[in-house]
C-alpha cells in the first residue's frame, strides 16, 4: 500500500468547467504536442480515461472529465495553406483565431465560424459547429476532407468521408464530442475572399413574426444571416443582420490596397455595450434596449470588419463572468419549420421564469449532414443565455425540452449542461448507430467526458 | 454528476435508515436522480426505507450491508458502491446517542458510542473522500451535532464523539479544498426522530424535514457548515464563550 495521501492534488490536476462555469470537476491536464505523446497518454490511461480539450468554449460539461487525463492540444497548431487550391491542413489545437490571422491576408476565410473565434479546429469538428451560413453551406464537418485521429487502441489513422473504409468513423467523429478519439490534424477547404470587410444589410423588426417572416422570405439570398431577439420585450422584436464578404471593388478606393488587412484586436471598434459588473434584470433590460436602438432601422451594404460581424463578443474578455459565480447555461434547440411556434413559446417561458438573457439569437438551419450526432437539422434554432441560479429554471427547461422533443427537435450538445439522458436518447435517433462505430473505435471505453457520463453516452 | 442547475444523479446514504438522512433524500431535486444506495444493517426498517423512497417516486433505490464498527469491511464496501458509478452526494448519517448514565457506569457502552460515531466515521469518511477526489467531484455531508460544539455534563460521551467527528470533517473539507469534492458539516440541534423519542424537548427542537431542506440549500450554495435550525449558530456561538463555572450551572 502506498503512503502517499490520495487526497492531495497531483501535479497538473486542475478544476475544469465549460464556458458556462457550472459543475467543475478535477482532472489531470496534460499538454501534448505530438501524435506519439497522444498515443502514450492513451496507452497509460487510468480507470477514468482520457479526453481531448480545445479552448473550453463548449458551455457545459463536454470538454471536462472528472479524474481523467484531459489532453490540452493547443500546442498542436500548425497551419499549412495551399493557396492554389484553398485547402488548409491544420493542427487540431489551432484556433479559428490563429487560422484567420494566417489566412485572411492571403485571401481566405474559414468555411464556418462560431460566434467566437476562440475555438479550436478539433472542437469545431467534434461539435460540428454551425455558423451564420448554415442555411446555405452547412456545418463545419461538411467542409472537412480528412481527419487525423488516434483511436482508443492508440492507433493513428486518416479518416475521409469518401473512402468507404473510413466513412463511418469520419462521420462518427464529426459531432462525436471527442468520444471516438483524439483528432490531431484536419484538412478542409477555405473560402476565397478579396477583402476582410463584410457587406451587411441590417433591418430592425417590430416583433417576432416580422423577424421570422423576413428570414423565410429572403435568407436564401444571403450567405450569412442571423437575428438577435430582444428577450426582454413583450413582442420579441429583433434585429436581422445579413450579408456576405465584400468584394475589393466594394471598398472605397483608398482602402483597396489594404483590403485584406485583418486586425481583430482593434478594440476601439468594440460594440462596448455589454454591461459591466454582474447582470441583473435592469442591466439586461438596458442592454437589450441599447442593442436594439444601436441598429439602424434599415441599412444596405454597410461595410463592417470580419470580427465585428462574426465575433462581437470576443471584444469583451471573460464576458462569461457577468453571470456571477453560479454560472449560466445556454439553452439552444432546433425545431423543424412546422413547429416554428415553439420559438415564441420558449421566449415567453424564459421571460416567465425571470431569466434575463442579453444574447438571444435566432437562425435558420439548412440541410443536415450524415454525422449521427450532429445537431443542425432543417428548421429554426434559438439560443438564449440564462443564469443557472434562477429558481424554477430546471422545471421550465424540462417543459421546453418536452415541447422540443415532441416537435422532432433537439438540443445542442456543445451547449447542453442539464438535459436528461432520456431526452437525449429520444431526440438523437441515430445514437445506436453512432455507438456501434464508437465501440469499434474505442472498444475499452477510454474516452469519457462528464457529459458522456451524465447522458450515459 | 450534478448538472449545471445543481441536480444530482446519485446519492449514497451511510446509515440508510436515519430519519434525518431519508428526509434529506426526499428534499433533493429529483429531476435527474437515478440511483440512491442505502447502506445500513439489514433490518425491516431498511426494507421499509427502500419502499418509502420508492413510493415517494424516487427511482433506483437499493440497499447494501454496512456496519459502522466493522472498519475492516469498509474499503470493499465503498469501492463496490463507487465502482458501479459516480456518487454525487454522500450522507454520513449513522450514529447512536447512547445513554450517558449507562456509559458512565459501563464504559464498554461508551466505547461503543465512540467506535460507531467517531471511529466508524473516520474509517468510512476517509475512504469516501478518496473516491470523491479521484472522480473529481461530489459532496460529503457529515451529520455532526450542536452537542459537539460544547460538551455538557448530561451527554459528554455522545458530545465528545460529535466534537471529534466535527473536527475530523472540517479537516477533511480543508484537505479536499480545490479538488472538486467538498464536505458539508451539518450541526442539528434536537430533531424529532427515533433517536430522541421519549426525551424532553429542548428549545428550538425541529423536524427531519427542516434539517433536510437546510442541507439541500447548503449543498446548493456550496457551504462548509450549516446549523439546523439556522439561528442555533448564534446560540452556540454565545454558549461557547461562557466561562466554565457559568456553563456548568446552566440547566442541562
Ligand atoms: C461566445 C460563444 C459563441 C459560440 N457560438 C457558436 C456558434 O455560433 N455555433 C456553434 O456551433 N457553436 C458556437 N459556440 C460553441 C463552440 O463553438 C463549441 O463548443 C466548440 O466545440 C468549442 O471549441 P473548443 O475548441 O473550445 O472545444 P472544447 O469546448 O474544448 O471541446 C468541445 C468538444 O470537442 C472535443 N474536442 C476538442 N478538441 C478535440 C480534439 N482535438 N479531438 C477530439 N475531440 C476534441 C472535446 O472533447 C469536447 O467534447 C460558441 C461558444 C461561445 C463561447
Ligand atoms: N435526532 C437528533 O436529535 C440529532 C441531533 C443532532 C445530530 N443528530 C445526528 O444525525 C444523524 C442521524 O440521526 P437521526 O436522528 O436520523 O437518527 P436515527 O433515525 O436513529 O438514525 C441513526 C442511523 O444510524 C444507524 N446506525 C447506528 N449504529 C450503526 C452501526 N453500528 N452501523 C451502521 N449503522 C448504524 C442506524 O441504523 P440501524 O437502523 O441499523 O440502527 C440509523 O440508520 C446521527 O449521526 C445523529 O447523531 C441527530
Amino acid at each position: 500500500m502506498s503512503n502517499k495521501s490520495p487526497l492531495r492534488l497531483d501535479e497538473g490536476e486542475q478544476l475544469l468547467t465549460g464556458w458556462g462555469r457550472t459543475s467543475p470537476s478535477l482532472a489531470k491536464v496534460v499538454p501534448v504536442s505530438t501524435v506519439e505523446q497522444v498515443q502514450q497518454c492513451i496507452k497509460v490511461s487510468g480507470p477514468r480515461g482520457v479526453l481531448a480539450r480545445g479552448l473550453g468554449r463548449s458551455y457545459g460539461d463536454a470538454a471536462q472529465s472528472g479524474g481523467a487525463s484531459v489532453l490540452d492540444l493547443t500546442a498542436m497548431s500548425t497551419i499549412a495553406l495551399t493557396a492554389s487550391t484553398g485547402s488548409v491542413r491544420v493542427g487540431a489545437g489551432a484556433s479559428i483565431h490563429d487560422l484567420l490571422l494566417a489566412t485572411v491576408p492571403a485571401g481566405f476565410f474559414v468555411p464556418v465560424t462560431a460566434g467566437t473565434r476562440h475555438v479550436t479546429v478539433g472542437g469545431a469538428i467534434a461539435a460540428d459547429i454551425h455558423g451564420k451560413n448554415h442555411h446555405v453551406e452547412g456545418s463545419f464537418g461538411s467542409h472537412v476532407s480528412e481527419i487525423q485521429l488516434v483511436d482508443g487502441r492508440g492507433a493513428p489513422q486518416s479518416l475521409t468521408p469518401d473512402d468507404p473504409q473510413t466513412r463511418e468513423r469520419f462521420w462518427a467523429t464529426v459531432g462525436g464530442m471527442g468520444l471516438t478519439g483524439v483528432m490531431t490534424e484536419a484538412t478542409f477547404k477555405m473560402l476565397p475572399i478579396t477583402s476582410s470587410m463584410m457587406s451587411v444589410d441590417t433591418e430592425r423588426c417590430a416583433d417576432l413574426d416580422d423577424v421570422m417572416a423576413r428570414m423565410i422570405e429572403r435568407d436564401s439570398q444571403y450567405r450569412y444571416s442571423v437575428a438577435w431577439i430582444d428577450s426582454v420585450s413583450a413582442t420579441g422584436r429583433g434585429v436581422l443582420t445579413r450579408g456576405d464578404h465584400a468584394a475589393v471593388d466594394q471598398l472605397p478606393v483608398a482602402k483597396r490596397a489594404t483590403a485584406l488587412d485583418y486586425g481583430p484586436k482593434a478594440l476601439a471598434s468594440a460594440p462596448g455595450l455589454i454591461p459591466g459588473g454582474l447582470l441583473n434584470k435592469f442591466t439586461v433590460r438596458a442592454f437589450n434596449e441599447a442593442w436594439y436602438r444601436k441598429a439602424p432601422k434599415s441599412e444596405q451594404g454597410a461595410l463592417q470588419p470580419i470580427s465585428e460581424f462574426f465575433h462581437p463578443l470576443d471584444f469583451v474578455k471573460d464576458w462569461n463572468r457577468v453571470y456571477g459565480p453560479g454560472g449560466f447555461v445556454q439553452y439552444q434547440f432546433v425545431v423543424p419549420d412546422g413547429a416554428a411556434e415553439i420559438i415564441g413559446i420558449a421566449l415567453r417561458k424564459l421571460q416567465g421564469v425571470g431569466a434575463p438573457s442579453f444574447l438571444t439569437v435566432l437562425k435558420r438551419f439548412g440541410a443536415a449532414n450524415p454525422a449521427p450526432l450532429s445537431f443542425p437539422q432543417p428548421g429554426w434554432t434559438l439560443a438564449a443565455d440564462v443564469p443557472a441560479g434562477i429558481p424554477g429554471l430546471a422545471a421550465v427547461l424540462d417543459e421546453l425540452d418536452e415541447l422540443v422533443a415532441n416537435a422532432g427537435g433537439r438540443l445542442y450538445l456543445a451547449k447542453d449542461s442539464r438535459q436528461s439522458p432520456e431526452m437525449f436518447v429520444r431526440t438523437y435517433p441515430l445514437l445506436t448507430q453512432w455507438q456501434r462505430t464508437r465501440n469499434q473505435m474505442d472498444p475499452k471505453g477510454i474516452f469519457k467526458s462528464d457529459l458522456a457520463r451524465r447522458l450515459s453516452l | 454528476m450534478n448538472d449545471a442547475l445543481g441536480d444530482p444523479q446519485s446519492v449514497l446514504v451511510l446509515g440508510g435508515t436515519s430519519e434525518i438522512a431519508l428526509a434529506t433524500v426526499r428534499a433533493l431535486p429529483r429531476n435527474r436522480l437515478k440511483r440512491v444506495v442505502l447502506a445500513g444493517r439489514p433490518s425491516p426498517a431498511r426494507d421499509a426505507a427502500i419502499a418509502a423512497l420508492t413510493g415517494a417516486g424516487i427511482q433506483g433505490v437499493s440497499a447494501i450491508d454496512f456496519e459502522a464498527k466493522n472498519t475492516t469491511e469498509h474499503a470493499v464496501l465503498i469501492n463496490q458502491v463507487f465502482d458501479a458509478g459516480d456518487i454525487d452526494i454522500v450522507l454520513l448519517a449513522f450514529g447512536i446517542l447512547g445513554s450517558q448514565d449507562e456509559g458512565e457506569a459501563n464504559p464498554d457502552l461508551a466505547v461503543e458510542v465512540a467506535t460507531t460515531n467517531y471511529t466508524g466515521a473516520v474509517s468510512v469518511g476517509l475512504r469516501v473522500a478518496a473516491r470523491l477526489k479521484s472522480q473529481g467531484h461530489g459532496s460529503l455531508v457529515v451529520f455532526s451535532s450542536v452537542a459537539g460544539d460544547r460538551a455538557r455534563r448530561s451527554n459528554f460521551i455522545y458530545g465528545s464523539t460529535k466534537a471529534g467527528l466535527d473536527a475530523f470533517a472540517q479537516g477533511l473539507g480543508d484537505a479536499l479544498h480545490g479538488s472538486g469534492a467538498n464536505v458539508l458539516v451539518v450541526r442539528p440541534g434536537m430533531v424529532r426522530t427515533k433517536m430522541t423519542t421519549g426525551m424532553p424537548e429542548a428549545p428550538m427542537t425541529t423536524d427531519p424535514e427542516v434539517v433536510g431542506k437546510i442541507v439541500v440549500a447548503g449543498l446548493r450554495k456550496g457551504k462548509n457548515t450549516v446549523y439546523a435550525p439556522g439561528p442555533l449558530r448564534f446560540v452556540m456561538t454565545a454558549l461557547k464563550t461562557l466561562p466554565r463555572p457559568v456553563f456548568r450551572r446552566l440547566p442541562q
